[in-house]
Order: C-alpha cells, then structure tokens, then sequence
C-alpha cells in the first residue's frame, strides 16, 4: 500500500490501512512491553492551539509508552503565535525538533496548512468543526473491539447530527464497510445536512431519521451519543422541549440489547446520566483508552517503524 | 466567425451577454497597449445573444480562470490573420487565488499569505468547495471575484 505522509483527514487512510492500524493496536494491546521502547529517541510535537484534554493527553501517552519523548505547547498563548507566528512558520520551527507532529487548531484547515511546510508527518488532531480523524479512529478500533468486526450492525448516532463533526467522519469511515444500518435520532433542528443525507442514499445503505431515543434503542446494536448544545437552538423553549428526549439514561435501557455498545467522544455534559456508567454496555471510557492504542498504532505507521 | 480587425491575438467568443466587461476587466485590458474591441449583445444561434472580445495582441491569457468565470467561452487564437487554436472552456478543477473562501473560521481568514485555494467538486452545478476547510463557495460566479 501506497503510505500516507500527513493524516488530516480519516479518508486519506484506505480500508487496507485502517485494518492494518487496526492489527498493530491489537498487537500492542495484547503485548504492550514489545513495543515500550520502540520509538526510543524519537519525538512528538504536540502543538496545541487550543486546550484539549483527552486528545493531548491520549496522544502524550502513547508516545511514552512506545518509548518516545513528547515536547510541545497546549495554548496558543504559551507558543509565539501570542508574538504574531503564522502557523507555516511554527510548523517550520517545529518539524526541526520534531520527528512527528500532532497539531490542534480552532481554524478549519490549519492542519493542512501546516502539512504544506512540514518536513515531518503531520496528524491532524482536530482543525476547529471540521477533522478529527484520530478520533474516528479510535471510534472504529473500539466498534472492532466490542463488536469484532467493522460492518454488519445497526448504529444509532444521536444528538447534534448537523455540527457535529465526530459524527460526520465517523459516517464517512462506515460507509466503506457492508451491512451497516443507520439509525439518525435527533431534533429536527439539529438533523444530518443535506449532503450528508444524499451520500447515504447515493450509498445505497439503509438508514432512517428518528425523533426520540427510546423509539430507537431496542434495534440498536451501537448507540454513538453527542451532547445536544443549547447555544444550537433558535429559541429556548424548543430546546427545554427537546433535550430530555436525547439524555440517556439507565432506565431507558431497559429495552436495549444485552451486547449493546455505548459510545461518546466525550466530553459528556449530561446526555448520558451517571447511572448509565456502571452499565456494561457503556464503552466511552473504553473507548478513550482504545484512543490511546491507536494513535500509538499511527504514531508507528507514520514513523515507519515496524 | 469574424475575426476581421486581429491580426496576432485572441477573439474571445460567446461570452455571455453582459458579462464582456467583467471579462475585459478580469483580464486587465484597459492596461494593455494593443487594440482591443468589446462587442456587446451581439446576436448568437447559439445562445441568442452574447458578447465577443477582440485583442490584437499576444498577451498572456488564463484560461483557467477565465473558464471558471464563463465555461461557455470559446477562445480562438489567431497569427498571421489565421485561426490557429479554437480552445473550448470548461471548469478547472482547481483555483488558486481567484475566489475567496467566506467561512470565517477557516485559517485561509486569519492566517497572512496563504492561497486561497478550490476545487471543483460538483461540474454540473458548478460547485467548489474550500481546500482548506471544505466550505462550499456560494457567491454568484458572474464576474465575483
């Protein structure tokens, strides 16, 4: 397979690569000293222009458990971008220090941008509301992990289905895999765009638009849960109106398979009640650690280490 | 065709009616030091009106963004008083520099000297969208730039 140099988006990676990132995961998961000095003298740049805690963190660990040293800033205010640095210029200065770099930006297309003057890979660790293709990654490593397999299940994707870019990549990846039936359940106010609608259809998958969880819940084999934002809502009431029916709860359980999967990106403000956490079938702090693995898997296919 | 009046140039044909002086603009032609002629609201059996330019002169033409401005122009290169080349315009795939992305949290607004660069993404409507941030460009074609 034809290697990537910069992840900026999850399709610049082929089915062929997901499942090799995938296996390498899988790998360091089930013989983690193998790998904890393989990137011995190596170095990230985490270069964060904004705060972020779990992808910072996920991505600092993972290179300290391949052996791997971390260097880099997590607000624009601690960098020279408060001095008026372009971003091309911090990448420059940046991919002289570093053998890899892991940027953040609030602006759409930054990583891109940095991709353009690197010398070293680039991973976009998310650019504002458009990529985060390391967390559709970690999405599909823990559906894998759960379910065994990346096709062949029906996933409700529920809560803010027009903003919310996790939801849009994570659609994206799917789409390459058979079998797989859509369950939309969200506010009319905050359902898929449009062209996200006709790239379903122009699929060919079976997908539907639902109006209330509990509705969905019995037929759902993956539930991927998003917060519902007030800010989204033109007036208040629709939103006092709305948001209940999109906060899980244990109760509403009650119907939902037994093999269930739960997931989030996080973070969670309240669509998913505390007493959801003790539930077996509640994966997102799984799915957090699973972050973890597969960037460590990344972190190597980019380096090229084997 | 009449391409009477040029001699080593260009006559730039079917260019939608009303649309010549945003062509004639976009090119720079009131700079250039060679004749140069509009022709408005000519008529046409092809689109029943159009507007014709004429350019006595070897200047440098872009075809890209002029087929992005008007893909129905044709573009009939002319030495020595003979056809040459008749160049069919179509979309480019690409521009650089030619639109302006609109998203304000793109990072083509706020950061300095980067291209402002799009890609055709839908030939039959006409779209493109942002390379950087995947915003769809939805201003009027006519002319914007």
């Amino acid at each position: 397979m034809e290697k990537i140099k910069n992840l900026i988006n999850i399709t610049d990676l082929s089915e062929e690569e997901i499942d090799h990132l995938i296996e390498t995961a899988d790998d360091i998961i089930a013989d983690p000293v193998k790998y904890q000095d393989i990137c011995a003298h190596k170095k990230l740049a985490t270069l964060f222009f904004e705060p972020s805690t779990r992808t910072r963190l996920s991505f600092t660990a993972a290179m300290m458990e391949l052996g791997g040293n971390v260097l880099g800033f997590d607000q624009a205010a601690s960098s020279s971008i408060s001095k008026g640095e372009s971003v091309a210029d911090t990448i420059v200065m940046a991919s002289c220090y570093a053998d890899i770099i892991a940027m953040r930006h609030p602006k759409e297309g930054a990583p891109y941008v940095g991709a353009q003057y690197s010398s070293v890979p680039v991973i976009n660790a998310g650019d504002g509301g458009h990529f985060h293709p390391t967390q559709t990654l970690t999405d599909l490593m823990t559906i894998h992990r759960k379910m065994g397999r990346l096709g062949g299940y029906t996933i409700g994707l529920c809560g803010d289905l027009k903003f919310g870019r996790t939801v849009h990549s994570l659609i994206d990846a799917l789409l390459r895999y058979d079998d797989v039936r859509y369950v939309m359940i969200s506010p009319e106010e905050l359902e898929l765009p449009d062209y996200i609608k006709e790239t379903l259809t122009g699929a060919g998958v079976e997908w539907k638009e639902v109006r209330s969880l509990d509705e969905a819940i019995p037929e759902l084999d993956i539930l991927y849960m998003t917060r519902v934002q007030k800010e989204r809502f033109f007036n208040e009431e629709d939103y006092i109106r709305l948001k209940d029916s999109f906060i899980l709860t244990r109760k509403m359980l009650g119907p939902a398979k037994e093999s269930l999967a739960i997931l989030h990106p996080l973070p969670r403000v309240n669509e998913i009640a505390k007493d959801v956490d003790d539930d077996p079938r509640a994966c997102y702090f799984y799915q957090a650690l699973m972050g973890k693995y597969i960037r460590m898997a990344l972190i190597l296919y980019m380096l090229d280490i084997k | 065709m009449n391409i009477d009046g040029v001699n080593t140039g260009y006559m730039l044909d079917h260019i939608e009616a009303g649309k010549g002086l945003a062509i004639y603009s976009f090119l720079k032609l009131d700079q250039a030091e060679c004749t140069v002629a509009i022709i408005q609201r000519a008529d046409s059996t092809k689109y029943g009106k159009k507007d014709i330019i004429k350019i006595d002169g070897d200047i440098p033409i872009d075809c890209d963004t002029l087929g992005y401005m008007d893909p129905n122009i044709t573009v009939n290169r002319i030495k020595d008083g003979k056809l040459l080349e008749k160049i069919h315009l179509e979309l480019p795939e690409t521009l650089t520099d030619v639109i302006k992305c609109r998203n304000p949290r793109c990072i083509t607004s706020a950061e300095q000297g980067i291209e402002h660069r799009f890609r055709l993404t839908d030939r039959k409507n006409a779209k493109y969208r942002c390379l950087y941030c995947d915003t769809e460009y939805s201003e009027p074609r006519g002319g914007e730039r």
